[in-house]
């Protein structure tokens, strides 16, 4: 996985709270087999009209936000479905962090499998950073995760939380299959006991 | 030793390693695989060159995209549909894992067939890449959805790596009142709750009226759960539990089977437990419910009317306004006046055989209103035979409803089973999402026998009007 270290980008306002992830990504795009270019598809039903087209009034069309890399969103921002083609799109789409006041569960686990950065926020750093990303391209927000800082463009400096495990994993773009089978001696130690305690399962 | 919670027990019986800053590698007893969300992994095990590392414990099912009309015998027209299904074939056969293909009599919706054929048993930990997980927690299983990255993690681990959720403890007192079921609770607790109320949190369901539920109510209940946020929904085993799954395929048999209900009977939470939320509802309070908007928090009784958006808070204005006219609905208008032109009986939800026989039981000599256009599907092959057997089938057709194979059909209309834009859907499912069903179309959940009562009357009905 890629390396994740610092994003100086474009943030987009979508205010909207409970964007579930059939809203992210519909189900007629699920049939994929590949993780790929799905970017073209993100948001698709807020983004192009029944009859095809772009809705120009839905924010990632307007020209000042074609470029996002930071999503600014509304609370429980992912909830729904699990499917992963949600930050798969997201991702093809080049938006590398997110922010809300919360996230579901599953979707905030899905993030971190795929390079992004969920950060949640408090209310009130939340409406400073909307308000931000509501001033368009030319106001630029960092996202620096070493220092787990969220620079606005007239420089207010707002802290977050991430589990350090995750945020060690993304700066060094470390996959979870290969960390977990180093532990591989734990796991046949678990069978093993396992199969004695519950040799039904 | 401190008392512990049910989910506190589970947990503990599954740690494979726990580092210093509390993050676990949690061990999965039972791995469950759909078509959707399983290519991608397999692809990723494929060009690592990694097994399965627990086969015998992975099991896969088609069900998100198959066909349910009788022509899928003849395979599935959709392209795209045949080749995710198709991988899923050759999937489960290179990586020796159990299977029950499309025309299998036990295929069915992944979910339902899990506990059918005794896969799914008390304090076992399940996984599948699909969010309505959460149904096994009925047995008392600790059971979560998860995405495709950790389906991969599952296949070639057979572990997770999870921090713990907290405890939050949802106590139903009491009895229900006639015409109100399992599916009325869950959305009952998801309309106090929210959304998110339940994000961090494992749900365990307790109270008179969670004991006094079926294996299939129980079902409904923890399927929902997810809908409130929460990771996982458990309830405790008990008698009900043991006698469901006694005799199922893959159930422990003889001298195990004692061994097994040793242990599964010091499955509850001890008392004084700590929870870290509680949320207490009276079960003589819970009345016949429907939603109104395009999330599960939607939630109104049927004899109530459409909110104004100014009634909410903050966020949830904008939200409750953009779903009204999303729902083609308008404030004050009562709920009972809302017309309806489809009607969805199934998912992993409501699939089951109690859910059909309830179903059937408003629908009896009835039939359908003119022009409306009704499904059933039912949640596997097995429900299906029995529910032919059983005489519910003929209720069904008689009355004028279609009568599927089984998938997951219009819950998420990845098949052909799909509503047009602004067709109006009664739906036994468990999203109401803008567009879920399909584009533009409009889904108010609710309890089959609510849902066989809009059939009859064309319009969202208080389902005792009719008992």
């Amino acid at each position: 996985m890629e390396k994740f270290d610092k994003v100086h980008g474009v943030a987009a306002p979508m205010p909207l709270i409970n964007i579930d992830t059939d809203m992210i990504i519909p189900k007629v795009h699920l049939k994929t087999i590949k993780r790929s270019g799905l970017g073209v598809v993100l948001f698709d039903e807020m983004r192009y009209h029944d009859h095809g087209g772009e809705n120009e009034d839905f924010v990632l069309n307007k020209p000042a936000y074609r470029q996002t890399e930071i999503l600014v969103a509304g609370d429980n921002f992912g909830c729904g479905s699990s499917r992963e083609h949600a930050p798969w799109a997201i991702k093809d789409f080049g938006i590398k962090v997110v922010i809300s006041t919360s996230f579901a569960d599953i979707f905030f686990n899905n993030c971190f499998k795929n390079g992004i950065l969920p950060i949640v926020v408090e209310e009130e750093h939340h409406a400073i950073l909307m308000d931000d990303a509501h001033k368009g391209e030319n106001a630029r927000m960092t996202v620096h995760l070493e220092d787990q800082q969220i620079t606005t463009s007239d420089g207010v400096v707002i802290e977050f939380d991430i589990d350090p495990h995750r945020k060690h994993c993304l700066l060094n773009g470390l996959d979870d299959i290969g960390l977990t089978m180093e532990k591989d001696h734990h796991i046949d130690k678990f069978e093993d006991h396992a199969s004695q305690a519950r040799p039904w399962v | 030793m401190s008392p512990k919670t049910l989910y506190d027990k589970i947990w503990d019986a599954h740690v494979a390693h726990e580092a210093d800053d509390g993050t676990c590698l949690l061990y999965i007893d039972r791995h469950l695989v759909h078509e959707v969300t399983s290519p991608q992994a397999f692809e990723g095990l494929r060009m690592a060159g990694r097994p399965v590392r627990a086969p015998e414990k992975t099991i896969a099912v088609p069900d998100h995209n198959v066909p349910t009309t009788a022509d899928r015998v003849n395979g599935i027209e959709n392209p795209e549909s045949r080749i995710q299904v198709e991988a899923l074939d050759k999937n489960a056969k290179d990586f020796g894992i159990h299977y029950y293909p499309v025309n299998d009599v036990r295929q069915g919706i992944v979910h339902i067939v899990g506990p059918e054929q005794g896969w799914t048993l008390p304090g076992m930990t399940v996984v599948c890449g699909d969010s309505h997980t959460a149904t096994h927690g009925a047995f008392g299983a600790l059971a979560h959805g998860i995405g495709t990255s950790e389906v991969e993690h599952v296949l070639a681990t057979q572990t997770l790596i999870q921090k713990k959720s907290k405890n939050m403890k949802v106590e139903i007192t009491g009895k229900l009142q006639p015409g109100v079921t399992a599916k009325d609770i869950t959305l009952a607790v998801i309309g106090e709750t929210g959304t998110a109320g339940g994000t961090g949190y494992v749900i365990e369901y307790c109270g008179e009226a969670i004991r006094d539920l079926s294996m299939e109510g129980r079902m409904t209940v923890c399927n929902m759960a997810i809908e409130g946020g929460a990771r996982a929904g458990l309830i405790a085993p008990d008698e009900t539990t043991f006698e469901y799954v006694k005799g199922r395929p893959h159930a422990p048999k003889g001298a195990q089977w004692e061994a097994a209900l040793t242990w599964w009977k010091t499955l509850f939470t001890d008392e004084d437990a700590h929870f870290d939320k509680v949320i207490t509802l009276r079960g003589e309070d819970i009345a016949p419910v429907v939603t109104w908007g395009t999330s599960p928090e939607d939630v109104l009784p049927i004899t109530a009317t459409v909110p104004q958006p100014e009634d909410f808070e903050g966020g949830k204005v904008e939200a409750a306004r953009r779903s009204i006219e999303y729902m083609g609905l308008e404030a004050g208008q009562k709920l009972s006046d809302v017309e309806i032109d489809t009607v969805f009986i199934g998912s992993c939800t409501n699939g089951r055989i109690e859910d059909l026989r309830a179903a059937a039981e408003i629908l009896k000599g009835k039939k359908i209103k003119d022009g409306m256009r009704a499904m059933v599907v039912p949640g596997s092959g097995l429900v299906r035979a029995q529910a032919e057997e059983e005489g519910l089938a003929e209720i069904f057709k008689e009355a004028g409803f279609e009568w599927r194979l089984a998938g997951c059909s219009m819950c998420l209309a990845m098949n052909p089973d799909q509503l047009q834009p602004g067709e109006r859907c009664a739906a036994t499912s468990n999203r109401n999402f803008e567009g879920r069903q399909g584009r533009g179309g409009r889904t108010h959940l609710l309890s089959p026998a609510m849902a066989a009562a809009a059939a009859i009357t064309g319009r969202l009905t208080d389902v005792r009007e009719l008992m």
